[in-house]
């Protein structure tokens, strides 16, 4: 444990001669999310739509272990009703240690806990997904494209779950995992790496199976339950998860720009009116 | 140097008297408030108001914070979390004082480099700005320690990086680590240690906060023209200042209010633009992520850590005359903490008789270039130390000391100055005409 440490103390800092990192090329589509912009907010069709994917799709491996059951209710969030709030607790058992005498025992789940975390241990919990995959900062690390284009994480969830491609013909049969073009950090087979050390592919191969294959789900709504629609839903709620307090959030800086530029007008006019005497009088007079 | 002269305060109540009698706070708190401050300041004098109000800001969401969190390597994370989930405007209350942190840096830089301009650092103010550079220099233990506290992914793995660099002193390395860390590596008591230091040094940092402001209080401000305020006597005095209020006070209220409309755009609409997205990762010791990014204030002198590689000659020079006691990384801690110690020295470096820039017409060009490679520093510290960058590092680095050190000296001998104006009042009312009552179409820059 400890020499990782150091080996990834020294590389970082650039001291030895860290092996090149050949930069891996990835396909982000640019979404069109009703919660970009200062004024955008949660589609909360789309967020239940979402947490429907969720249930279905990805629990069964992942986790929302800083979610709790009630904020599904949250006005701005999903807004379940308080009634189906409760329905879709009880889906989940929860170990609880004051049951049986101390002994502890597993009971129906209640808007006041928490949703598990992940079932699988490979899988990462899915709570703050959005914000950290929101790693976009190009061009030349600015930062800019995020800024400008709102591209962050969940146009990244989206692109990766959408993202799965036949694997290019230069890969060998047996690579282990399954191809995606948006997948920067997985393995990477040298066939497809050319003589300049350059990717002749976008992304890589990532260990999670396509867990999208269109039509999973069927949603109440009737809205359209292709890959695409299912994997932007998904990333929606996930942003959700990740921020639930954005509208919130929003609400008080829209409040706090108003507030402090009316007091900026103010004190601008009592500041001129209070120098005019000195600037433009004689101060004695 | 005796202070400005100018009117004391007179206790003009009975109360007053009685209170004055015993404890003469109603006079410190008057001086203080009707300081005579030079009326020619222009807009790049407000950023000590500025940084004053962002360190009672810190201190006061950081207050609130901690009777939220708990700092604990298994809770640390998830206490955090609930912050910005259940306690009520929490997510408030973290963003702000997250990005607190990067107002006060962007404060603090600017504040500095108005210093570095108008020589606000030369006699008789080289006690004010050393302090200033302490203050500058506990700001940055503080950002850092406060960084690690979400223990997320940055948290811990520049936790490691950062400690690493003092494991990089000769001989006793080691052992400095370890008394820092409280353990051989980055764990439960480097947690504890950061969080008690992180309450701590704010305070610590608001008494040099007054011991800065007192020693200028002594000298009077310095000014855009750098040409002291008369003090022959209180009319001359008055002639070239005005009472801290309501003047400036009102003044630097204006500008606070526009920058915290700004600040307050960033917390309410890209509260996590200036942060780094691994931190939203709980710290996991046996996944180092890909490049490890301080944040963005600590970026210039990132660059001229790992600027010093081992193929730089100038770190095989230091090699082989220390018989290889100073390595490459140790001669990168060296010139990290020297790139600040030759800007606290600037007092001492800067041979011109001249104090405001504004009348160097080479060290202008000299300084601008210093601002550029500030920001390329900062830029090419947030790059991968490979391809290109190491070189720009070390060009950038090499200027950052060959300004202070080189440019500073010579340019006092080699530069004939303009001549300023012959007071504080001249300067002033060539911008605005006394008597007429109307402006010149000039840029005002004292308005």
């Amino acid at each position: 444990m400890l020499r990782t440490f150091t080996l990834a103390a020294v590389a970082s800092l650039g001291l030895v001669a860290a092996p090149a990192i050949a930069a891996t090329e990835v396909e982000i589509e640019d979404y069109d999310f009703s919660f970009e912009g200062p004024f955008g907010a949660y589609d909360e069709h789309q967020l239940q739509r979402g947490l429907q994917v969720y249930t279905e799709v990805c629990a069964a491996c992942h986790g929302l272990k800083y979610v709790y059951f009630r904020n599904l209710h949250d006005e701005g969030g999903p807004a379940l009703p308080e009634d189906q709030t409760r329905a879709y607790a009880a889906q989940y058992e929860v170990f609880d240690q004051a049951l049986a005498d101390g002994e502890g025992d597993f009971r129906p789940a209640t808007p006041a806990d928490h949703f598990p975390g992940s079932a699988l241990p490979t899988a990462p919990d899915l709570s703050l997904m959005a914000k950290s995959r929101a790693a976009f900062h190009g061009p030349y690390g600015t930062g800019i494209s995020q800024l400008v284009n709102g591209i962050g994480g969940p146009e990244y969830i989206a692109s990766l779950l959408a993202g799965y491609e036949e694997a290019p013909a230069c890969a060998p049969e047996d690579f282990p995992g399954y191809y995606n073009i948006a997948f920067a950090t997985g393995g990477f087979p040298e066939e497809c790496v050319d003589e300049e050390g350059h990717h002749e592919v976008p992304g890589s191969w990532i260990s999670m199976p396509p867990p999208l294959l269109g039509d999973d789900v069927t949603y109440a709504d009737g809205h359209a339950a292709d890959v695409r629609s299912e994997s932007a839903d998904v990333a929606a709620f996930l942003m959700w998860t990740a921020e639930p307090k954005m509208m919130g959030r929003k609400q008080a800086g829209f409040t706090g720009v108003l507030f402090l530029s009316i007091l900026a007008v103010l004190l601008y006019l009592t500041n001129k009116r209070v120098w005019h005497k000195v600037k433009h009088g004689r101060r004695d007079d | 140097m005796s202070g400005i002269p100018h009117d004391h305060y007179e206790p003009k109540t009975g109360g007053e008297r009685w209170l004055n009698s015993r404890l003469p706070i109603l006079g410190l708190l008057y001086d203080t408030l009707m300081f005579p401050t030079p009326k020619n300041l222009n807009w790049m004098w407000i950023w000590g108001i500025v940084l004053t109000f962002t360190l009672v800001l810190q201190i006061v969401t950081g207050i609130v914070l901690v009777m939220h969190y708990t700092p604990h390597v298994d809770m640390a994370f998830r206490s955090v979390e609930e912050i910005m989930r259940n306690v009520n405007g929490g997510y408030m209350l973290r963003y702000m004082h997250a990005n607190g942190a990067s107002l006060f840096f962007v404060a603090v830089y600017l504040h500095i480099f108005r210093g570095l301009y108008y020589g606000s650092y030369k006699a008789p103010r080289e006690v004010t700005w050393i302090i200033g550079m302490l203050i500058y220099l506990l700001m940055m233990a503080t950002g850092f320690m406060g960084y690690v506290l979400p223990w997320g992914q940055m948290s811990f793995h520049g936790t490691a990086v950062i400690t690493g660099l003092f494991g990089a002193v000769p001989l006793v390395g080691e052992a400095i680590q370890t008394w820092l860390l409280g353990a051989s590596a980055v764990g439960q008591p480097a947690l504890n240690r950061f969080f008690s230091l992180h309450y701590l040094l704010p305070f610590v940092i608001a008494g040099l906060v007054v011991v800065h402001i007192w020693a200028f209080h002594s000298t009077g401000n310095n000014n855009p023209t750098g040409v002291e305020v008369r003090r022959g006597s209180k009319e001359e005095a008055k002639r070239d200042t005005l009472p801290f209020w309501p003047y400036f006070v009102l003044k630097d209220l204006f500008a606070l209010a526009i920058i915290l409309a700004i600040f307050v755009a960033v917390v309410g609409f890209m509260p996590n633009y200036l942060g780094h997205p691994d931190n939203y990762i709980e710290a996991n010791p046996l996944a180092t992520p890909a490049h490890i990014v301080p944040e963005w204030y600590f970026l210039p002198f990132y660059a001229i850590l790992r600027a010093f590689t081992a193929d730089v000659w100038i770190v095989m020079f230091a090699n082989w005359i220390s018989f290889g006691i100073i390595d490459a990384k140790f001669f990168g801690v060296l010139a990290m903490f020297g790139a600040i110690a030759v800007m606290a020295l600037a007092p001492w470096l800067d041979t011109s008789s001249m104090r405001s820039g504004r009348y160097r017409p080479m060290f202008k060009w000299w300084f601008a270039l210093l601002v550029v490679d500030f920001i390329v520093l900062m830029w090419v510290g947030a790059m991968p130390a490979e391809d290109i960058y190491p070189y720009i590092s070390l060009i950038g680095a090499a200027y950052w000391f060959g300004y202070f050190l080189v440019v500073l000296p010579l340019l006092g001998v080699i530069e004939k100055p303009l001549t300023p104006p012959a007071t504080i009042e001249d300067d002033f009312n060539a911008h605005y005409e006394p008597t007429t009552g109307g402006t010149k179409t000039l840029v005002n820059p004292a308005e």
